[in-house]
């Protein structure tokens, strides 16, 4: 057994702490505060390869492992949990259902533009009364001559309305349950899509959530991605790969808010010295460096294993449930060692300890991951 | 057209350690970078490449074998390919030395356009390999390159000097050394990254891989002698004088002549 990255690891995550020190971090507070889609910094993750780097070099990708995937998520979101996710969804989300289950067809059409960072992806899977009960899908699609026509809303779509090339699940047959669910690729500026309402976020507010609705939307019938009534089974496989790239978010958001108080304690002084000289204070220092050390080995050997081959979802599950935690359990204690001053936005910690919350909520909330966990292990 | 750029993996610190006996720099436990005005030259030769497609860029570094780290970076930037020359009797080289290694591993690697190189190393600040490489070739060189451009087939330079710069116009095959001005350096992109690990090579040239006499090389073969090395005394904190005009001229004076100035 080895615990040591690769040399090209280890030169990712050089290149992504140069790039987000540089790039990412002097946005984070603004974007913040203005709520505000990062388009510059995403032109910039697309010239250097960022966006879509999991998929092969021959569909255009940077032909990326997944450690290394999980090391570009947490770098970029260690100063910003918003360009974390965008990343994230994109690669995770859109890439690679069409990476896994598209034609040869479906993947120069549009897994190759997303691969070379020409266009952003998205995925559309949860409704207003199918959240965590995904099975419950309302939107539906119809087969009419040569082509699908979808009808219902989707909520909560990460990417929404900055994304050009979106998958999305419908109905083919209500009367099969989860096997009447199907996969599909959608392109913006199809008519009878739209972008509805743009969440107000308690967190990674400059990441786009939105709503999507289709209106007797009409695509051509090549763009079903799998087979019909495959649908649930893309979904839940992609979300098993999407947790890998929520729990990198969330050691990088914890490990961002790690450094933050590291610095601080250092500087802050009362009684007459540097907080950080009182062992109540070390204590808290240690116990949150160990959670962020066991939650970057659970991501990495998540990810580990998916490059691999081998079966990763409840690594993935149980790498999502303990980092989103951690991330929650770390952000909370560096806006406590930050006192008054973390609670304030003059300090990055209050954003990072926003930005913790939604990790423990999607792609799969932290009961969800219990119930992967338990159903993987209690047989 | 083919460039060459001439890069350095130098320690990536300002307070460097020095050996107090062979008054060489102690590497050891400093993290190492990629010169930062070898990038500026490195960069300035992947911009004319995104612009010509039969543009082919060497990186070459003479230094130990863990310089490949660097040469790597190089390649995932962008680089074609990167020649490390190394070789334990290169060791100890000042730029005498250095320049006539480079100048044989150049005059192997065979025709070129362009030698780019960074105006200096942060561990040396010598600003003479550069300038050396070209005498050893017998090219053209312009030094302080601040501004780049091709016009058919003559190269414009801007040469910054101190209060200002000077238009040249060179002929290739000519050698050019860089500074911040002239770009801002790109990142590794993760696609290169890749492929500097998978589809291209670090070509390792030792002494017996070039034209050069073993005596002509490194610190054997080195004219320059350090005589002692030294960290400098930080400066003491200023005095700010206070008052007017009048009053503060005539404290200085006074200070002045306590310290036998004036």
């Amino acid at each position: 057994m080895q615990f040591q990255l690769t040399r090209e690891q280890e030169m990712v995550r050089k290149m992504l702490k140069d790039f987000t020190d540089n790039e990412v971090k002097p946005l984070a507070a603004e974007i913040d505060e203005t709520e505000r889609f990062p388009m510059e910094t995403v032109e910039k993750m697309n010239r250097y390869g960022m966006m879509g780097m999991i998929v092969p070099k021959e569909y255009g990708g940077a032909g990326a492992d997944e450690i290394s995937y999980a090391i570009t998520v947490e770098e970029l979101s260690r100063a910003c949990g918003t360009t974390g996710v965008i990343c994230s969804a994109h690669n995770s989300l859109a890439c690679w259902p069409i990476l896994k289950y598209g034609t040869e067809e479906q993947k120069k059409k549009y897994l190759m533009p997303l691969a070379k960072g020409e266009k952003i992806g998205a995925f559309g899977l949860t409704e207003p009364n199918a959240g965590t009960d995904a099975a419950g899908q309302q939107t539906i699609a119809v087969l009419d001559g040569e082509e699908w026509v979808l009808n219902g809303t989707k909520i909560f779509i990460t990417n929404g309305g900055a994304a050009d090339t979106y998958v999305i699940f419908a109905m083919t047959d209500r009367s099969k349950g989860v096997k009447g669910i199907s996969a599909f690729i959608l392109e913006k500026g199809t008519p009878g899509f739209s972008i509805g309402k743009k969440e107000k976020k308690m967190g990674i507010r400059g990441s786009a959530t939105t709503e999507l609705i289709f209106e007797n939307c009409r695509i051509p019938k090549e763009n079903l991605l799998g087979s019909i009534g495959k649908g649930f089974g893309i979904a839940m496989a992609t979300l098993d790969g999407g947790r890998i790239g929520i729990a990198a978010q969330a050691l990088g958001i914890a490990q961002g808010a790690l450094d933050e108080t590291i610095k601080y304690i250092q500087q802050r002084e009362q009684f007459g010295k540097p907080i950080g000289k009182f062992q109540a204070l070390q204590f808290d220092v240690a116990d949150m460096e160990t959670k962020v050390n066991a939650a970057r080995w659970m991501v990495y050997n998540a990810a580990w294993r998916k490059s691999a081959g081998l079966s990763y979802g409840k690594e993935a599950a149980m790498a999502k449930l303990f980092a989103a935690e951690t991330a929650m359990a770390v952000t909370t204690k560096a806006v406590q060692l930050h006192g008054g001053y973390g609670y304030t936005q003059d300090y990055p910690v209050e954003r990072m300890m926003r930005d913790a919350k939604i990790t423990e909520i999607y792609e799969g909330t932290s009961e969800v991951q219990r119930m992967v966990i338990s159903a993987a292990v209690i047989k | 057209m083919k460039i060459i750029v001439c890069v350095k993996q130098v320690p990536d610190t300002n307070e460097v350690k020095i050996d107090p006996v062979k008054g060489t720099l102690i590497r050891d436990g400093v993290p190492s970078i990629l010169n930062p005005d070898d990038k500026n030259a490195l960069e300035e030769a992947l911009k004319l490449k995104d612009q010509q497609e039969d543009i082919h860029v060497t990186v070459i570094t003479m230094g130990p074998p863990q310089a490949d780290e660097m040469l790597r970076e190089c390649l995932a930037m962008g680089a074609d390919e990167a020649i490390l020359l190394s070789d334990r009797a290169f060791a100890g080289a000042d730029t005498w030395a250095t320049s006539n290694t480079l100048a044989a591993a150049v005059r192997k690697i065979g025709a070129y356009d362009i030698i780019f190189a960074g105006r200096q190393a942060i561990d040396g600040d010598t600003a003479q390999v550069g300038p050396q490489l070209a005498e050893r070739l017998g090219i053209p060189q312009v030094s302080y390159v601040q501004n780049f451009q091709v016009q058919g087939d003559n190269i414009q330079v801007q040469r910054a000097l101190e209060d200002g710069y000077e238009v040249i116009q060179v002929k290739t095959p000519v050698l050019l050394t860089a500074i911040k001005e002239l770009n801002h350096p790109r990142y590794m992109s993760i696609g290169g990254i890749y492929d500097a690990f998978r589809s291209k090579e670090v070509k390792v040239w030792t002494s017996l891989d070039i034209q050069v006499n073993k005596d002509e090389v490194g610190l054997e073969a080195s004219p320059t002698q350090v005589k002692r090395s030294f960290t400098p005394e930080p400066k003491g904190k200023g005095i700010m004088l206070k008052g007017t005009t009048k009053e503060m001229v005539e404290q200085l004076v006074i200070n002045l002549k306590q310290k036998h100035v004036i």
